[in-house]
């Protein structure tokens, strides 16, 4: 369930099968294409919050695409992590308003606080800092968002602390979305 | 105070749930016009509420709808656009945290009126927990009846699906938004065909924003008259402004179009004022894309009338002295701010969103990036500033997409009222990285 | 039937044609130029804004102008329709424009490029661009890789016209080469070590405007100027392809060997991989004639003239002439 190897061909879970399924009822039989994002973020929940080349190719042999159609579409999107990542990405808001209402600060605060970069894991592999655009959360800010959670207003120290020590402490494995709710609904 | 025709009862608790939405007059339109109005009347309604998009372009969406492309045999869809990315604007996903129910309901009598059989809501990937709020309420929806085979017994069959984007502003251009939605690298298409004649798989389609499709539900139920009465000229009903940036009370607001500008901002029944006692320096009135005004000219036209949140007012003077309500993403910004800095950052986004497949804007945004932040960080020259006009104008128009423009006008704007700010970065490049040294040197002179 | 004016020029062309097919009817310098567009390529054009034009009446209907430029090789003609290109100051300006950002991200190094003479952005340039660049910021660059044992990408060349996209995806079995990341970052790459070898797959060499996609297997690689470009053709067993090629030839020796081209650098019959990259002895072609070149090379134009004599006595065709690029660039195209 972790980070996948080269050398295994990863597969997908009996549950995120069941929720592709399901999803590939949306669509007209014919444009089965259009599940490919819905599938490649259960992909990078499933396979330790990245999808590597393995993953991608998974995700064409599921919908009956090219490989190159699949790398084309991850690599447009930034959500998608093309490279491996530490249990939490923090992605700050950098944009226009959130700066004005301290961004800047905020991501200098997250960089001394986990000691690492933008664009780095901190060396204990618990956070990864991302830098995004407006996450349309703009009167609430400066706001990170890690995986579905959005943390608004981290403009005290405090704020900021509170939101480190909750991940700190989320050593279970996060739910995968599909966990989280019971999302099937009867389509008839 | 003034009316709310969408966000009446938006903090009932429950009022996400299926039960207490209907307790609150919840699904009446879709009885209204599925049982009683053909779908032609239904369009008819929103025509005359004069409803405008509240997307940003503010195209009228009867007249769009009736656009729409009828061939026979043909599926037709709505396309509800929830990719909200317009830097300063949060209204949609507060609309659909908070009253799921309410697009939902929008969707059904659209969809209706539209003829589509097939609807989607194409909602941002960063928004996933909300997409699973929508769905949860969809799956309500079904299992009363809303949804499905012969809703109400009226014969009419809607699906509805949400599907989220993966992280990229320009899928909140229509075209664009399309293709993300057929699996695709989010690149607008060119147009004409239009979406009306060939949108989704081809097939004749409307795209809407959330605040849109929600405003058809008050319009059906109490008549698109009722509607076109509330505002001013052709600016009619209510609107959700996104406020943010410098101001007390961050947040959103619906408004009745027409409150004045300055009561927007100042009164308590709004923003409160400018926080932390300072003083306002410039607003960015309809999300990141539109010019920006300083203060003057925000508050009152360059003819001295009040500024009005209209369409018609906030564009009051063309590009030289006015500006666009677009999104409705407020951004205030108080006398310490760096416009600099500010348009730099703006640059940054649409350089960092282009798509890359045309060449003005794919090589343009990033060129204005580069050179905003050499002047930011104390490297420019005096003819870097007519440079980032001159940039800016070949990339403006030259476009297969809007975002050409959107990245283009409000480093036109920023230079246009701002340009002594410019010059004193190239005039004095040690103190230019420093936030809000130009206000300082400024107070230091008086 | 649709008439048009385009320049001043009235012409008469079926329902459906484009604005830009309706100028190379008409021919001559009034023709927009064309960066992305390419005619036998289904969903090209529309991208590099190269040849946008101004619609000054848009139909006999409806005469109103059309707001913006529109790009002429996917703008339809209608009855009536009067549209300006050359007689238009702002479109020359708008394309100056465009000029100058093909270029702030392509390298200056046309005289060691092996497109040169053969490279439409050169031309682009030449003829539509001016002659300095405000453009202070670094380039950006990639290294040059090789996808699979014919073909070579020098993606720092690539203008992502996107044709050798749609070229793959329409001539051959399985495309593994496309567009990568977005904005000034996009890239042609094929994502993973992967070469590209399915049959046909030559052809986005032919396709691509720039020098970014070459043959790897061009002998003893030559300025094209220094070439004799010689028509021929071979009963090829693939049935998809036509076996029409140009040989180019430097002596005795055949350096590669291309699809013909129309005077607008059209590839109008497709050529198989082993036509392309394996026949490089003159026995196994027929050979035709001298290659009347025609397309709008600049560096080329006039070069390739040469006098109809027994096409099997190569080696005693005159070479074409040389100029020296960096001293005396040709200026002005002669078409
Ligand atoms: C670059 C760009 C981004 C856009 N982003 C959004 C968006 O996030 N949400 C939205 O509703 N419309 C957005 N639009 C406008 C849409 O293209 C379209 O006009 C709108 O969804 C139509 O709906 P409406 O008529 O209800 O406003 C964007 C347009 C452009 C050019
Ligand atoms: S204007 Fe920009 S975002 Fe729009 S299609 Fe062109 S490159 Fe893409
Ligand atoms: S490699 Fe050549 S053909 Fe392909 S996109 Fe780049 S310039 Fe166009
Ligand atoms: S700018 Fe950060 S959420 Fe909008
Ligand atoms: S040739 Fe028309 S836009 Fe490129």
């Amino acid at each position: 369930m972790e980070s996948t190897t080269a050398t295994v061909k990863p597969q997908f879970s009996e549950a995120a099968k069941a929720e592709i399924a399901r999803l590939f009822e949306h669509y007209p039989a014919e444009r089965r294409k259009s599940a490919l994002l819905p599938i490649l973020h259960i992909a990078q929940a499933e396979f330790g919050g990245w999808v590597s080349p393995e993953v991608q190719d998974l995700v064409a042999e599921t919908i009956g695409i090219l490989p190159i159609e699949v790398y084309e579409v991850s690599s447009f999107y930034t959500m998608f992590n093309l490279k491996p990542v530490g249990q939490h990405v923090l992605e700050i808001c950098r944009t226009g308003p959130c700066m004005l209402r301290g961004s800047d600060e905020l991501t200098a605060q997250l960089e001394r606080l986990t000691g690492a970069k933008v664009g780095e894991t901190s060396s204990d592999g618990l956070f990864t800092l991302k830098e995004v655009e407006c996450l349309a959360a703009c009167g609430t800010a400066p706001i990170v968002q890690v995986r579905e959670k959005y943390y608004e207003q981290l403009d005290t120290p405090e704020a900021v602390d509170a939101m480190l020590a909750e991940l700190r402490n989320l050593v279970h494995r996060p739910l995968l979305p599909w966990e989280q709710t019971g999302l099937a609904h009867s389509q008839q | 105070m003034g009316r709310k025709l969408l966000t009446e009862h938006i903090n009932v608790p429950g009022i996400d749930t299926f039960e207490v939405y209907r307790k609150h007059g919840g699904y009446r339109s879709v009885e209204k016009a599925l049982k009683t109005m053909t779908p032609d009347e239904v369009v008819e309604e929103v025509k005359k509420s004069g409803l405008r998009g509240r997307g940003g372009a503010g195209f009228p969406t009867g007249m769009k709808w009736s656009f729409l492309a009828k061939p026979e045999g043909v599926p037709r869809h709505l396309v509800c656009n929830a990719d909200e990315s317009e830097p300063g604007t949060f209204k949609d996903r507060e609309l659909m945290t908070k009253l799921p129910h309410l697009l939902i309901e929008g969707m059904i009598t659209s969809s209706y009126a539209l003829g589509a059989n097939t609807s989607y809501i194409y909602i941002r990937g960063e928004l996933l927990y909300v997409l699973r709020i929508l769905e949860r309420a969809i799956a309500e929806a079904y299992a009363k009846g809303y949804l499905g085979k012969n809703i109400l017994g009226s014969g009419y069959d809607l699906d509805l699906h949400v599907h989220p984007g993966g992280g990229a502003y320009i899928c909140g251009e229509e075209t664009a938004l399309l293709e993300s939605l057929e699996g695709k690298r989010g690149n607008p298409r060119n147009k004409p065909p239009f979406p009306a004649v060939q949108g989704l798989y081809a097939r004749p389609t409307v795209v809407n924003n959330v605040e849109s499709i929600a405003a058809v539900v008050p319009i059906v139920n109490d008549g698109g008259d009722e509607y076109a009465k509330i505002g001013i000229g052709k600016s009619t009903g209510t609107k959700l402004i996104s406020a943010c940036g410098h101001l007390n009370k961050p947040g959103i607001y619906e408004i009745e179009l027409g409150v004045p500008v300055e009561e927007f901002i100042y009164s308590d029944e709004y923003c409160g004022g400018i926080w932390k006692g300072r003083d306002l320096k410039a607003v960015v009135a309809g999300g990141s894309s539109v010019p920006i005004l300083p203060k003057e000219l925000i508050l009152k036209t360059a003819a001295g009338e009040n500024r009005l949140m209209t369409y018609e007012s906030l564009s009051d003077g063309g590009f030289v002295t006015g500006t666009m309500l677009g999104s409705g993403g407020f951004i205030a910004m108080d006398e310490t701010t760096c416009i600099v800095r500010n348009t730099w950052s703006f640059s940054r986004f649409y350089h960092h969103e282009s798509c890359g497949q045309c060449s003005p804007c794919r090589e343009g945004t990033g060129w204005l990036e580069k050179v905003l932040h050499r002047l930011e960080h104390g490297h420019g020259h005096m003819h870097d500033i007519d440079l980032l006009v001159s940039v800016a104008k070949q990339i403006e128009g030259n476009t297969i997409c809007p975002l050409g423009e959107a990245a283009a006008w409000p480093v036109a704007a920023a230079v246009r009222h701002f340009r002594h700010e410019f010059e004193w970065h190239v005039t004095n490049p040690k103190e230019a990285t420093r936030p809000g040294a130009y206000f300082s040197a400024k107070a230091a002179l008086v | 039937m649709a008439k048009i004016t385009f320049d001043g020029i009235e012409i008469e062309v079926p329902d459906g044609t484009t604005i830009l097919n309706a100028a190379r009817k008409i021919g001559g310098n009034i023709v927009p130029p064309a960066m992305c567009y390419y005619t036998p390529i289904k969903g090209t054009g529309g991208k590099c804004r190269a040849c946008l034009v101004k619609v000054a009446a848009g139909s006999a209907k409806d005469p109103r102008p059309m707001p913006k430029l529109v790009p002429s090789c996917i703008t339809t003609v209608q009855d009536g329709m009067v549209v300006e290109n050359t007689t238009n100051q702002s479109v020359l300006d708008v394309r100056k424009g465009i000029v100058e950002m093909l270029l702030i991200n392509h390298p200056l190094d046309c005289p060691v490029c092996d497109q040169a003479g053969e490279c439409d952005l050169q031309n682009f340039a030449f003829e539509h661009g001016v002659a300095t660049t405000r453009y202070e910021e670094e380039r950006r660059t990639f290294e040059k890789i090789d996808i699979g044992p014919y073909i070579q990408l020098h993606m720092t060349r690539c203008i992502l016209c996107y044709r050798c996209v749609y070229t793959a995806d329409q001539l051959t079995e399985r495309r593994v080469h496309g567009v990568l990341g977005r904005g000034d970052a996009a890239e042609i790459g094929t994502y993973i070590d992967n070469i590209i070898d399915q049959d046909f797959s030559g052809n986005v060499i032919d396709v691509c405007p720039v020098g970014a996609l070459t043959d790897k297997t061009w002998r003893f690689k030559s300025r094209v100027w220094f070439t004799k470009p010689v028509n021929a053709h071979r009963d090829c067993g693939n049935p998809k392809c036509s076996g029409n090629v140009v040989l180019w030839y430097k002596g005795k020796d055949v350096l590669r060997v291309t699809a013909r081209k129309d005077e607008y650098g059209e590839v109008k019959e497709w050529i198989c991989n082993e036509c392309r990259f394996e026949k490089k002895e003159t026995a196994d072609w027929t050979l035709e004639g001298p290659a009347h070149i025609d397309s709008s090379s600049v560096i080329s134009a006039n070069h390739y003239e040469l006098p109809v004599v027994n096409p099997q006595v190569i080696a005693d065709l005159p070479e074409s002439s040389v100029r020296d690029l960096e001293n005396n660039p040709p200026l002005k195209l002669g078409r």
